[in-house]
């Protein structure tokens, strides 16, 4: 008799799927190695709005998938073959670097799935190369860079000396910032995987110009503004930055070298609005012992936009709904507004910011204005959908 | 020997209904695994047939799969730009043409490497083809018109007369016709009186010298070979992942195809094929059942290490009763 | 003029650095036979350690022992545990080994420390700069560096030029085999040298980590110039680790100082700072391979 009962709710199990199995998502992100504090941001970005909505995104329940590329662009493409082909996920996200979104992103979309990017907008993929299964949640790379370049020029600053490492989104960087502050610019190219900026520093100084820009991430970034410091050029020659060279980590490992630059973002912790307060406030309950960044308001945002989406379609089984769903990006981001421009990346504001001390000498970012409004990127031009 | 070509002949047989096999026990994305694990194979075979069969320690492999991996990145670029590759090669993405000139391009630039690094020996001859493959690194990451760091997405794969190379299976039955020859004729090598010559060099340089063997040369060749090797491997990786980075020709990945030849048996036939098996399986299964998968894959690396002499080959052979 | 002097101590900075590194390498490279790609872990486990216990304690000084302690008891460890089975093997058995430990340690340094690098700080008194010649100040920090490198140096030489151990250690570079043949109980040595090799990474890792940062994977990123140090240098010579360590600081720095400016003389700005740091950055492996196609064993190498 028992069994007979467990049979027929089994049967009425079988019967509603949408119940019985959660909506998955795949997540393909960089958790090894030095930049792997990035993946794992993400990724809890994302994990902290599902659980807000207690295992829901939308009011349709959700398990996120997670998978470590290495940052090998082979493996991320192996991660989403068998996301979509073995457990038939039909919504990715994740990727952090541009190189291992080349390899993947295109994999994706051609296979019918949709992918939405929490990090990395590489112009080969703004422009000529958009999808209309491609979203952009955070930024078109060159954006960060020109909010830097408009900050620069909204302080008054004519002469700048710009750093950033030899590779392309180091160059992208550079012509970002310069396109934007419309002044004199000093470019000054940096090695891959240089640690050591005392070259550099002299350089700097003996340059005479009266804003630094430089842009290098994570590591690189840290050993900068620590230098920056020692060399005596901290209050010396005022400093912008984009925000992946300031993101709440660096400040963290910085310490009171970052007192007084000033930062450029989307989005910052103090922001007055009513979704990025219940955030903020979340994340503080749930990793008292880690900042939030950038990168996991990103994941954050990719996940609420996911929900509004889900709450139209209730699912995942029609691409067609869930591509136009999510095109409207009909979601309370906390940043503020937020709409897709032609190429599915975002048109959003750029904020300045300012580091200062906060409790017992820790430096945190306070935002001071708006530098830009509702921009999108100069790749959308090329977009044809 | 019987027995041997028997076994052959089932393995051929397995791997060749492998993607029926993949579809019946509902893995279909085990099929691309064994795609690279066959690409990376040829790779980690190439290098051995210096490292392990001519005893030289290259470490700059690396160089030869992403020169691979760009001429077709590069023909590509320029078929879809319709533009002249240097104002002098036209584009194209016929794989009978980008595989063969993959092939001459890592084969030009190896016999360039080769005849300055063979001026060296042993440790320093691992460190000058680090150098030059560092520098070539350099140099693509350098190439702004090519992507730079973010390399070249090759949005369509090459193709064959007749063949719809976008079905997964059709691609791994052609790499692994390709893998085929490539083993038959790298047989055909290593048991040539070539191959002989090759191991008496690695014994004993001074005495093959000393019966008039022109050291040198016979050592340049093998080396230009297992670049050219490498760079096919690297053309049908660019093929399958649609993309080539600078990213293929980083010291790391030299250093991982260096570990798959050594977990599979330095100086085997086979050995680097198991080696590539067991490395990318490995990263792949490790890595889906935990985030903190590189530590057991180090630990296991360990444990092979000082558990076996010369690698899983050794263990295959020591299993199976010796021969 | 002044811009010139305060490269070549930028240089002299990076040099010593990379000398302190090398030297261990170079001796476990030299002696032992052994190829130790696992020597950055030691280096960065130095800084995790070493800043973990100034942090916790408010002294950067008590993280010197820290960070000496721990490196220096790993390297123990990896010895006992791992290398000694080894020596008799292949060199390719040996990089196979020590691969498996980068990838342990990076993942063990994650599950201690978290992803996130390290906040660390200067020691009071040592977070400014001093006015060497009028309009150069430097970092006071740094010249320390310099000072702790020239004085490890100069250590090393006594201790092989005129102890017991040193001896032996001398003679072991030149001729390992006789060594053991002449009844010296070589393992007590193996272990000595480890140790120390290890004992000097941890030390470079710790007064790296208030300029640097404190991160997974660091030590990988300075490994592969230490090996390009060893070679230049010739294996096993701990005068050759010093020169090339000094020699390739300064190319380095002094290439990727000078070289973008001197190329716009010749050509448009842009083209000449994206080309002059393209070859900045391959200088050193220039320098490598110049060297060993001139002198294959190494500036100091030994000819046997």
């Amino acid at each position: 008799m028992k069994s007979l009962l467990t049979a027929a709710s089994l049967l009425a199990l079988m019967a509603l799927p949408g119940l019985a199995e959660p909506v998955k998502i795949g997540m393909i992100t960089t958790l090894s190695g030095p930049p792997g504090y990035l993946g794992e941001q993400i990724r809890d970005g994302m994990q902290l709005a599902i659980d807000m909505e207690g295992g829901k995104l939308g009011g349709v329940e959700v398990a996120l998938v997670v998978e470590d590329d290495g940052l090998k662009p082979g493996n991320g493409l192996q991660i989403a073959d068998k996301f979509m082909n073995e457990d038939g996920i039909k919504l990715l996200t994740g990727i952090v670097f541009s190189n291992v979104a080349g390899a993947t992103v295109p994999e994706i979309v051609d296979n019918g799935a949709i992918y939405i990017s929490p990090n990395a907008g590489p112009s080969n993929l703004a422009g000529a190369g958009c999808n209309p299964n491609y979203f952009v949640v955070s930024w078109q790379n060159d954006a960060l860079h020109e909010a830097s370049g408009a900050a620069a020029k909204k302080l008054g600053y004519t002469k700048a000396v710009a750093l950033a490492p030899n590779y392309q989104a180091g160059k992208d960087a550079i012509a970002g910032f310069a396109r934007e502050f419309g002044g004199e610019v000093t470019e000054i190219y940096t090695a891959l995987d240089q640690t050591d900026f005392a070259p550099e520093m002299a350089q700097i100084r003996a340059a005479g110009a009266d804003v630094v820009f430089q842009f290098h991430p994570g590591g690189q970034g840290i050993a900068f503004l620590k230098q920056y410091q020692q060399a005596g050029l901290l209050g010396a020659v005022p400093m912008v930055l984009s925000e992946p060279s300031l993101d709440a980590v660096i400040l963290n490992a910085v310490g009171e070298a970052a007192i007084g630059l000033r930062g450029t973002t989307h989005w910052n912790h103090d922001f007055d609005n009513a979704a990025s307060k219940a955030m903020v406030e979340a994340w503080a309950a749930k990793y008292p012992d880690r900042p939030l960044t950038t990168y996991g308001q990103q994941g954050y945002d990719t996940a609420r936009l996911i929900a509004s989406a889900l709450a139209k379609t209730g699912g995942v089984d029609d691409i067609d709904a869930l591509r136009a769903a999510l095109r409207e990006a009909d979601f309370e981001s906390t940043r503020g507004a937020f709409s897709f421009g032609p190429n599915q990346h975002p048109v959003q504001d750029w904020f300045l910011t300012e580091i200062v001390a906060g409790d017992g000498g820790k430096p945190v970012a306070v935002t001071r204005e708006k530098l830009r409004e509702q921009v999108g990127d100069v790749y959308a031009a090329e977009c044809k959908m | 020997m019987t027995r041997h070509r028997i076994l052959g002949l089932g393995l051929l047989l397995v791997l060749a209904l492998m993607p029926v096999l993949t579809d019946l026990a509902g893995q279909p994305a085990f099929l691309s695994l064994m795609t690279r694990i066959l690409i990376y194979g040829m790779a980690a075979a190439s290098l051995n047939f210096v490292l392990g069969f001519g005893g030289m320690v290259s470490f700059g492999h690396a160089a030869f799969f992403g020169i691979g991996g760009y001429v077709v990145g590069f023909l590509f670029f320029h078929q879809t730009e319709g533009t002249l590759f240097l104002g002098l090669i036209p584009g194209t993405s016929q794989l009978l043409i980008t595989l063969p000139a993959a092939v001459l391009v890592s084969g030009l630039v190896a016999a360039l490497i080769g005849t300055l690094a063979l001026r060296t020996g042993g440790v320093q001859f691992i460190m000058i083809t680090l150098a030059f493959a560092q520098m070539i690194f350099f140099f693509f990451v350098s190439l702004k018109t090519y992507g730079g760091e973010d390399g070249i997405i090759i949005r369509r794969a090459n193709e064959l007369p007749f063949l719809n190379m976008r079905d997964k299976a059709t691609f791994y039955w052609v790499v692994l016709a390709i893998t085929t020859l490539f083993f038959l004729g790298l047989r055909r090598v290593v048991n040539s009186s070539f191959g002989a010559v090759l191991d008496g060099l690695r014994q004993n340089e001074r005495r093959m010298a000393a019966l008039g063997v022109p050291a040198f040369r016979y050592k340049l060749y093998a080396f230009v070979l297992s670049g050219m090797g490498t760079g096919l491997a690297g053309a049908l990786m660019a093929n399958f992942l649609r993309f080539a980075s600078p990213d293929m020709l980083h010291w790391t990945k030299s250093g991982e195809l260096m570990v798959m030849v050594i977990l599979g048996g330095v100086g085997t036939l086979f050995g680097p094929f198991l080696g590539a098996g067991a490395f990318m399986v490995l990263e792949s299964v490790l890595s889906s059942w935990s985030e903190h998968w590189p530590l057991a894959l180090g630990l296991i690396l360990l444990v092979v290490v000082l558990g076996t002499k010369g690698g899983l080959m050794a263990l295959v052979s020591r299993l199976g009763g010796r021969k | 003029m002044i811009l010139f002097v305060e490269q070549v101590l930028n240089g002299l900075q990076y040099g010593v650095m990379l000398f302190l590194l090398a030297a261990g390498l170079t001796l476990i490279f030299g002696i032992m036979g052994v190829i130790n790609l696992a020597h950055g872990s030691l280096y960065m486990i130095g800084a995790y350690a070493g800043t973990y216990v100034a942090a916790q304690t408010g002294s950067f000084w008590l993280g010197v022992p820290a960070a000496l302690a721990a490196a220096a008891l790993t390297g123990f460890a990896i010895e006992a545990l791992v290398v000694r089975r080894l020596y008799a093997r292949d060199h390719l058995d040996q990089v196979l080994a020590t691969f498996g430990l980068i990838l342990t340690f990076n993942q063990s340094i994650i599950l201690l420390f978290g992803r996130q690098p390290l906040f660390t700080q200067l020691p009071a008194g040592l977070d400014g700069s001093v006015m060497l010649l009028p309009g150069l100040p430097y970092p006071t920090y740094r010249l320390l560096m310099i000072a702790v490198g020239l004085l490890v140096a100069v250590g090393l030489y006594f201790l092989i030029n005129r102890t017991r151990i040193g001896m032996l250690v001398r003679a072991g570079a030149t001729n390992r085999e006789m060594v053991r043949a002449l009844g010296v109980d070589i393992r007590l040595l193996y272990t000595l040298v480890f140790g120390l090799g290890a004992l000097l990474a941890g030390l470079a890792g710790f007064m790296a980590a208030p300029i640097l940062a404190v991160q997974v994977g660091m030590g990988e990123q300075i490994l592969l110039a230490t090996f390009v140090v060893v070679v230049i240098g010739g294996v096993g010579s701990i005068r050759g680790a010093f020169v090339a360590g000094i020699l390739l600081g300064l190319v380095d720095t002094l290439l990727r100082a000078f070289l973008p400016s001197l190329l716009r003389q010749v050509m448009p700005g842009s083209e000449a700072d994206a080309l002059g740091i393209g070859i900045a950055s391959m200088g050193i492996y220039l320098l490598m391979a110049i060297v060993l196609l001139v002198r294959p064993k190494g500036l100091f190498g030994a000819t046997a």
